[in-house]
C-alpha cells in the first residue's frame, strides 16, 4: 500500500496568524500557537499533529502571506 | 517517517514564488490580496513573463503592490490604471501589461477608464479585486456594496432608494465587444485558488497573444472592513457575495479583434 507522508514549514516571522491554513487543512494538522507569538505579536501557525500531514498543500494555497512550504514523500 | 526525513529539498512540492520579494506585506491578516499577489507571481514565472510583464498599481490597499512582486510597475492615479495600461501596451507592444485594481478604484472613480479601455479592446489584463467596501480608507460604502450591508457610511445597511444598487461591473464589461475573457472567481478555498490561478493564466496568455481585454474579477474579503475574523469573512463572502456575484466565466471567446 502506498503511504504518503507530508510536512510543512511555516515561516514564523512572516505568519500573521490569520488561521486560514488551519481552516483549510483537511486533516487538522495545523493549529495556531496558543500562547507563543512571533516578533510582530501574532500567534503563528505550527504543525500540532505532524503525523497527520499528507502534504496536500491546501494550507500553502490559501496562505495570503506565502509563508508555508510543503514537503511530501510517497513510500511504495 | 521522521520530520527531518520528510523536510528535504528533494521532497519540496510547494514553495514561496521566487518573484515575491522578501518583505512582509502591509495587508491585514487573512486579506485576499496576498493570495492574488502570490498567484500573479506564480503565473508570471510559469509563463516566463518576468522580463516583459508590466503591472499598473492602483490606489487603494494594493497601492504598494510594486513593493511585493519583482517585475516592472507603474503607479497610476486613482482609477486611471486602464488608461496608463493602454499607453504602456501600445507603446511597448512586446510587453504584457496588467492592471491590479480594487472595487473603489475600478468600479467607482475609474468606471470611465475601465469601460473605455475594455471597449477599445486594449490587449491588457484587468485584475479586479471586489471586496464590496473601501478597505484602505476605513470601510466606507463602495458601488459594489451589497444591499443591507453595513459599512462606515451606511451604518444601517445599504438602501436601494438612497444608495442605489450594487454595480455588477464585470457583467457590463462582458457585454462589450472589446473583451475576450471575463471571469469571476474567489480565493477562499484551495480549489477556488487553483481555479483563479487557471483563470489568471488564461488572461495573461490572451494579453500576450493580443486577443483583447481580459478581466479576472476576484470576489474577495475585507475582514477588517467587515469587522469579522478572516475565516468568518470567507464564510460570509461565500454565503452573501456569491449570490449577488455568481462565479464562473461570463465571457470566453477566442479573439475579440475578429468579430
Amino acid at each position: 500500500m502506498v503511504k504518503i507522508s507530508g510536512a510543512v514549514t511555516v515561516d514564523r516571522d512572516r505568519c500573521k496568524g490569520c488561521e486560514l491554513c488551519v481552516v483549510a487543512c483537511p486533516t487538522d494538522t495545523l493549529l495556531l500557537q496558543p500562547k507563543e507569538v512571533n516578533d510582530r505579536g501574532y500567534h503563528y501557525a505550527f504543525m500540532a499533529h505532524p503525523e497527520k500531514c499528507i502534504g496536500c498543500g491546501s494550507c500553502a494555497l490559501v496562505c495570503p502571506d506565502a509563508c508555508i512550504e510543503v514537503y511530501r514523500v510517497v513510500e511504495k | 517517517m521522521e520530520l527531518q526525513d520528510i523536510i528535504k529539498p528533494e521532497n519540496k512540492i510547494y514553495e514561496r514564488p521566487h518573484l515575491l520579494l522578501d518583505v512582509n506585506t502591509h495587508y491585514c491578516p487573512g486579506c485576499s490580496h496576498g493570495v492574488v499577489h502570490k498567484l500573479i507571481a506564480e503565473v508570471i514565472a510559469e509563463l516566463g513573463l518576468e522580463d516583459c510583464a508590466v503591472g499598473v498599481a492602483p490606489v487603494g490597499c494594493a497601492v504598494f503592490a510594486y513593493n511585493y512582486i519583482d517585475i516592472d510597475w507603474i503607479e497610476a492615479a486613482h482609477g486611471r490604471a486602464p488608461a496608463i495600461a493602454t499607453a504602456a501596451s501600445r507603446l511597448w507592444p512586446e510587453n504584457v501589461v496588467f492592471t491590479y485594481q480594487g472595487d473603489g478604484d475600478l468600479a467607482a472613480i475609474g468606471t470611465a477608464e475601465t469601460i473605455h479601455a475594455a471597449n477599445r479592446g486594449e490587449d491588457i489584463v484587468i485584475v479586479f479585486i471586489n471586496n464590496a467596501i473601501y478597505g484602505m480608507t476605513g470601510g466606507q460604502m463602495a458601488p459594489t456594496t451589497l444591499l443591507g450591508q453595513k459599512t462606515a457610511t451606511t451604518p444601517y445597511g445599504r438602501r436601494a432608494d438612497l444608495n442605489g444598487y450594487p454595480l455588477k461591473i464585470s457583467d457590463i464589461l462582458a457585454g462589450l465587444d472589446g473583451t475576450c475573457y471575463v471571469t469571476r472567481q474567489t480565493v477562499h478555498t484551495p480549489a477556488a485558488v487553483r481555479k483563479t490561478k487557471a483563470a489568471l493564466k488564461k488572461a495573461f496568455l490572451n494579453a500576450k497573444a493580443k486577443h483583447g481585454t481580459s478581466v479576472v474579477e476576484v470576489v474577495s474579503t475585507c475582514n477588517s472592513g467587515w469587522k469579522m475574523s478572516p475565516a468568518d469573512s470567507n464564510k460570509w463572502m461565500q454565503e452573501h457575495m456569491t449570490a449577488k456575484y455568481p462565479l464562473g466565466d461570463l465571457k470566453d471567446i477566442e479573439n475579440a479583434h475578429i468579430q
